[in-house]
């Protein structure tokens, strides 16, 4: 071990090439992945009581007056296409973050109450002060955001813990799941249809003016977090390792949580908690990765895919329909079930 | 190539909450040297170490490099020219050793610059003083202790910063991979000039590879320089409560300590350790 001297171009030409055969494997995931978003956001455009084969769609889209069309296409399912690609993007990437930023895949927002936060605020607002529409959007964004905060309040001693915070957000999450049933079990039959929608997650009577918001949130905060890429990257290391190598550990952080909030905020407002999206998306997308780069472009798809499959079956597969949270959390619950008794196996070392 | 970074110390006192670790302690590195701080348990190595690069900010006092404040640095920078391994950092799962020895990059990269030549190079560069390049599309989480360490400190290597601190590299490690990467550090040292400032747990190995000794008693220094004057029987006692005779060192004449114990030692040197202690405690 004594050669300190410059590297011969070979040895340099083989970490070149280990470097572009990773990249081109995780660039080939997002491409696939890409392809197969677009093909079941296509699917749930041409499906439903009526089928429009795709040059129908396209006119649609295109702006043109289509007959019948216009209106199931236009009016129904563009908006719920839409809403469910958006959403599944905003819940993959958010979920990831958080997994990849506490080094936990238990660490996801569904988890650690803070969409309990924003349903929780949205059944209060529903049943106890008679709110709709924007109100009720606006209120559960701001929980959300309010949960979060008190999470990372309550965790913080010397920097925030992983653990600490997953254990604290679990809790708090607890506590606001039980809000719900309390006010639920007060609730009236028609405000009981309409909170429910808070609790599993629907896409059922989307329009353009829910789907706005969470678009535009999106369009603002995706960007902010994939500026942080190689930030998270290297948190991975340890949060010593980190900040050894220039990071800016809590400001990282906390870019990294409000942004991943606001993603799962802004979602929850206009769909409800799409049960364990944000959850799976990431583990999934590492499976399919490997370890070789960031997981947050491909979270993001595996997000949009879930939630687009899980809608279809949802309306179609089944002889009832189901709102598509149901569909996601039949996936989802084993899956948790899965990783707690993996961590007790490993001592709790994930 | 010989660096002039001064890295120092000045009045620093560190505290995690109410505990106070570290006390009004002045410390400046030899540049250009290798430092090794030694210490008994909980008496503050890690936590000056950490403090010296900037991962815990001074209750009072403060960390100068080249007479900056270290905390009021900007991360990157400072990361340029200081590295750190800490005692225990964490592989990604599945993680291979050249992407791991390629985050030391993080540093020299912006947010979107892609990955230059001079980055593959420093990676491969690392690799090879770290005798990591055969391994390096294996995944970290299957190697050995020794192979995990060398690829630990190739990812240091790949930062390429002039001043080089590490918290216990040879813990875990079998005596043959310990000095290898000791051996390793000498190199650094010597070649490219590298200041290096470990913490180790081995006094014997300390005062092999250091030139400069620091010997922290809780949280103060209680002597620092050269070994041969640092390491001495009174030095061990004071600072770890051991009795120890230290003899010169046959292979390379550094001081070597010999532990004394309650139990092997011959009977004239337990005889007069007695009589040492009997006179220091009169009854």
């Amino acid at each position: 071990m004594t050669a300190l001297a410059a590297p011969p171009d070979a040895a340099v030409d083989s970490v070149l090439h280990q470097r572009t055969r990773r990249a081109s494997r995780r660039r080939l995931v997002i491409v696939v992945l890409a392809v197969l978003v677009v093909v079941a956001f296509a699917v749930t455009l041409m499906v439903g009581r009526t089928f429009y084969p795709p040059g129908d769609v396209l006119r649609v889209i295109t702006g043109e007056k289509v007959p019948g069309a216009s209106f199931t296409v236009g009016r129904l399912r563009l908006p719920r296409g839409v809403l469910a690609v958006v959403a599944g993007l905003s819940f993959g990437l958010a979920g990831v973050t958080f997994q990849t930023m506490l080094r936990n895949p238990l660490a996801s927002p569904d988890v650690i109450g803070i969409s309990s936060g924003a349903s929780a605020a949205a059944v209060v607002g529903i049943v106890l002060f008679s709110l709709d529409g924007t109100a009720v959007s606006s209120l559960a964004v701001a929980a959300a955001l309010g949960v979060a905060l008190l999470i990372y309040v309550l965790a913080f001693k010397d920097g925030v813990a992983g653990t600490r915070l997953i254990l604290i957000g679990i809790g708090v999450g607890a506590m606001l799941n039980s809000v719900i049933q309390y006010v639920l079990s007060r609730a009236g039959q028609w405000d009981y249809q309409e909170a429910l929608r808070w609790l599993t997650g629907s896409l059922n009577g989307t329009s353009w003016t829910t789907v706005l918001p969470a678009l535009l949130a999106l369009l603002v905060l995706a960007p902010v977090l994939l500026g942080q890429t190689r930030n998270l990257a290297t948190l991975q290391l340890g949060d010593d390792t980190a900040a050894a190598l220039g990071v800016r550990v809590e400001r990282t952080r906390v870019i990294a949580i409000i942004a991943a909030v606001g993603l799962v905020a802004f979602a929850t407002a206009a769909c409800g908690p799409i049960a364990f999206v944000s959850f799976l998306a990431g583990p999934i997308a590492a499976r399919i990765v490997g370890p070789n780069g960031s997981l947050l472009v491909p979270a993001a798809l595996v997000g949009a895919l879930l939630v687009l499959v899980a809608d279809l079956v949802g309306q179609f597969a089944l002889d009832t329909r189901f709102p598509v949270g149901v569909v996601t959390g039949v996936l989802g619950a084993p899956y948790l079930i899965y990783l707690i008794i993996r961590t007790n196996r490993a001592g709790g070392s994930l | 190539m010989t660096t002039t970074h001064t890295l120092v110390a000045e009045e620093l006192t560190l505290a995690y909450g109410e505990r106070t670790v570290i006390e009004g302690l002045d410390l400046a590195v030899p540049a250009g040297r290798i430092t090794a701080i030694v210490g008994a348990n909980a008496s503050g190595k890690s936590t000056l170490l950490r403090s010296m690069s900037r991962l815990l900010a001074p209750r009072a006092g403060r960390v100068l490099l080249d007479g900056r404040a270290v905390h009021r640095m900007p991360a990157k920078e400072l990361a340029r020219t200081l590295g750190l391994l800490p005692q225990s950092p964490i592989a990604p799962e599945g993680i291979t050793v050249s992407d791991l020895v390629g985050r030391g990059r993080h540093p020299h990269q912006g947010v979107f610059s892609r990955w230059s030549r001079e980055d593959d190079a420093a990676v491969a560069a690392a690799l090879e003083a770290t005798s990591t390049t055969e391994l390096a599309e294996r995944a970290v989480d299957e190697l050995s202790g020794g192979q995990r360490q060398r690829v630990w400190i190739a990812m240091a290597l790949a930062q390429q910063t002039d001043l080089l601190l590490l918290d216990e590299p040879t813990t875990f490690l079998d005596v043959s991979h310990q000095i290898e990467v000791l051996d390793l550090l000498t190199d650094l040292n010597r070649v490219r000039g590298t200041t290096i400032v470990m913490v180790l747990h081995d006094l014997n190995l300390a005062a092999r590879y250091a030139d400069h000794l620091v010997a922290l008693e809780s949280g103060r220094i209680h002597a620092a320089g050269e070994p041969g004057t640092v390491l001495t029987e009174d030095c061990v006692r004071a600072v770890f409560g051991l009795e120890s005779r230290v003899i010169a060192d046959p292979i390379s004449g550094k001081p070597l300590m010999l532990p004394i114990g309650r139990h092997h030692a011959t009977a004239p040197v337990a005889a007069e350790v007695r009589g040492a202690s009997e006179a220091l405690s009169p009854r």
